[in-house]
């Protein structure tokens, strides 16, 4: 069987999503609907003290004023937030000492997804924040980190047991107003993951959190604050998947990075939630709010890859406040069936000689969308500011849409700005040469897309590029073997 | 080993191969010559199972079987090579990595685990130096920003760590400046056992000076007008391909 166009359609279509099952776990889950009282209720059930429901009501009043963004370039049916349940949490045991007491269910679904905590254990170098439905139910490594000091936790344990550091840094790089999606989580967040690295410590593992959807109806709410204090380094990973569902999923999360002078942030996302099915019913809406600052020397990359989600909306972003600091992006992002994404970054340089890297790389296929929209800025007190990006769409088949906005403000002008971009299409001759040397088409396919996405991939830490390559393979190839 | 009868083959409406017979044992070299046009680069492609290509009428067989059904990654797997006249580029995609991934797919296919990555190395160090290529080499992506005879270069030593039965060099040595066309001949000759055999597709005889063939065919208007032996190929330089065109217009 030689490769066309119409059989690459086909095989691209009849793509499952791999991790589509569901779990079913007795949760303590609140009725439909959003207002003062919920919120309030979201903060008591977690046993936060007064300043943070006060910050979360706050934040709720300046959301219900706010209207929902329609600039980018999606079209969906909008969730009704009065619809969703705004708490979900497993509820069979509030807080785990070790496996055995889990669930033996929720351990099976971790298992199933190949992350099976036993082995998570074992594998050194690596700890693990499991986040299911809002809840951390286990956390690894903890000890190993205490003796450096190093903070990696719920932030819902966070906000109890290092009040003073969160109060100091939450919302201070995503305010509550930022925007509509940002407003929403700040009040009603659920958990997510905190993480502090003192003075001059270097985190001697990957740190990583899997974040699951896991009940019917439940939007997920994820927070993460990371920071970085001066001249330390951390490695950040974030994994998704989550059974398939009819009806849309609300995902509104917030990631706030703060990289202080000299220090070293790395963010690395492989995201692969619920899609919708190749009809585009179902899936999840990745409505996401990422952003970092950079104090003097900084550092802050960004890693994402994105195979997931009917709808996505994210843009991890960068402030270079302090002289001489670093932001990066590095971004996959494919879209598959009735996919639509709409992805970038902010560089916003305020510093001198601050400098930034933006590579895009974005797979269409199917009858999917995929934007990348990115924002160069560069301020006026902002001298030798340089900035670089990138952006490659790779096309397959004659249905999709790559699209690129790029934005640039300079208000220097000693600023240095370039911008480079390709389109291009997975050629039936370049199938036929690999046939010929006895590679199946669907290998082909993964073989070129990974050969086009490698400068990202090679980017991601070890363990995470293989399975970001098993995903891209996932995501685009059929359902042969 | 390759058995062609009667071959007939068209692209779209147009009718390019019209009825080729030929016959290639192990251990011999044919060449097929004949001007732009004849068909030389079709044949080449129908024997590897491009489906651009509609055969009507008539049959190809490779080792008594029917080729008709099997896809061209199967072909590639019973041991069709196809040195190609326009190499292509895959970005991102390392010569090793693919040479890697193509041995393995077709070891799969006969049952066998990957090769260890020692073997592989092994095989590589072997082919490269046969073919005087420059290991830092392997490393650049497949065919993007090479030159011509880099590309060519490239197929061959493709074609050397393939290890195929029946090996079909289509222009090989276009593009080729006289050492490289040396290099690369001589890699080709190294290459050759009593056990598998090599189709040069050649517009010149230039080639077939490095590559002593055993049979050489005449390709004009999608038919063989005239076989023979490596004289042949003296005689067409000499007199040109009109002198065949009229011949085959007269009987």
């Amino acid at each position: 069987m030689a490769y066309t166009e119409e059989e690459l359609k086909k095989e691209l279509e009849t793509k499952e999503y791999e991790y589509g099952f569901y779990t079913d776990i007795e949760s303590d889950t609140f009725p439909n609907g959003l207002n003062e009282e919920v919120v309030i209720a979201i903060s008591k059930k977690k046993e936060e003290p007064e300043w943070m429901t006060e910050w979360r009501l706050e934040a709720f009043r300046i959301w219900k004023e706010m209207e929902e963004p329609e600039w980018a370039n999606v079209t969906y049916d909008k969730p009704d937030f009065q619809a969703i349940s705004y708490y979900s949490a497993p509820n069979k045991k509030p807080k785990y000492d070790s496996l055995d007491e889990v669930d033996p269910e929720l351990l099976d679904t971790f298992k199933r997804l190949g992350i099976s905590l036993d082995e998570q254990k074992k594998l050194a170098g690596v700890a693990v924040d499991i986040v299911m439905d809002s809840v951390s139910v286990a956390t690894t490594f903890k000890k190993t980190l205490g003796e450096k000091g190093i903070i990696f936790c719920s932030i819902s344990e966070a906000i109890r047991e290092h009040p003073e550091l969160v109060r100091k840094h939450l919302g201070t790089v995503v305010p509550q107003k930022d925007n509509f999606y940002a407003a929403l989580n700040s009040a009603v967040f659920s958990d997510g993951s905190f993480c502090y690295i003192p003075k001059g410590v270097r985190c001697p593992m990957e740190l990583s959190t899997y974040f699951r959807i896991n009940q019917a109806g439940t939007g997920q709410f994820e927070r993460t604050l990371v920071v970085a204090d001066e001249g330390s380094y951390v490695s950040y990973l974030e994994g998704c998947t989550a059974p398939s569902r009819d009806e849309n999923q609300l995902h509104a999360a917030v990631v706030e990075l703060i990289a202080l002078d000299d220090a070293e942030i790395k963010y690395s996302t492989v995201q692969n939630w619920f899609p919708g099915n190749k009809e585009g019913k179902g899936g999840v809406f990745n409505f996401v709010t990422k952003r970092g600052i950079c104090e003097k020397n900084a550092k802050i990359s960004w890693t994402q890859v994105e195979t997931g989600s009917a709808v996505t909306w994210k843009y991890p972003s960068c402030i270079l406040k302090g002289d001489n600091s670093i932001g990066e992006f590095y971004s996959i992002a494919v879209t598959n069936n009735f996919q639509q994404a709409d992805t970038g970054t902010k560089m916003i340089h305020l510093g001198k000689n601050t400098r930034s890297t933006i590579i895009s790389k974005g797979i269409s296929a199917g009858k999917s969308q995929n934007s990348y929209r990115g924002l160069v800025q560069v301020g006026s007190r902002a001298a030798n500011a340089r900035n670089f990006s990138q952006c490659d769409s790779l096309l397959m088949g004659n249905e999709c849409g790559a699209h690129t906005f790029p934005y640039i403000e300079a208000k220097n002008s000693t600023a240095q700005i370039e911008h480079e971009a390709t389109t291009s299409k997975i050629g039936e001759d370049q199938i036929f040469y690999c046939n010929q040397r006895g590679i199946d088409t669907e290998k082909a396919i993964a073989l070129i897309v990974n050969g086009f996405s490698k400068e990202v991939l090679n980017k991601l830490p070890m363990e995470f590029a293989v399975e970001a390559q098993k995903l891209l393979e996932i995501s685009l190839e059929g359902s042969v073997g | 080993m390759l058995k062609i009868n009667n071959l007939h083959a068209r692209v779209e409406d147009k009718e390019i191969l019209k009825g080729i017979n030929l016959t290639v044992n192990a251990g011999e070299v044919h060449a097929i010559m004949g001007p732009n046009g004849s068909g030389k680069s079709t044949l080449a492609s129908v024997i590897a199972g491009k489906e651009d290509f509609e055969v009507t009428e008539g049959e190809v067989i490779l080792d008594e079987e029917n080729l008709e059904d099997v896809s061209p990654e199967d072909r590639a797997h019973k041991g069709v090579f196809l040195s190609f006249q326009y190499p292509v580029e895959i970005p991102g995609v390392s010569v090793t990595n693919f040479m890697k991934t193509a041995i393995n797919e077709s070891r799969k296919a006969k049952g066998l685990e990957d090769m260890p990555a020692k073997d592989m190395l092994k095989l590589i160090r072997e082919k490269s130096e046969l073919l005087e290529i420059d290991r830092k080499f392997l490393s650049r992506s497949l065919n993007e920003g090479f030159s011509g005879g880099e590309k060519k270069r490239n197929e061959i030593f493709q074609m050397a760590m393939l290890e195929p039965k029946l090996a079909i060099l289509d222009e090989t040595d276009s593009g080729l400046d006289i050492d490289a066309l040396r290099v690369v001949a001589n890699g080709v000759n190294k290459l050759k056992t009593k056990d598998n055999a090599v189709i040069v597709i050649t517009h010149y005889q230039r080639l077939l000076e490095y590559i002593v063939p055993d049979f050489i065919h005449v390709l004009h208007d999608g038919k063989i007008v005239k076989s023979g032996t490596k004289e042949l190929a003296l005689e067409l330089e000499e007199k040109g391909y009109d002198w065949l065109k009229n011949e085959a217009v007269v009987k």
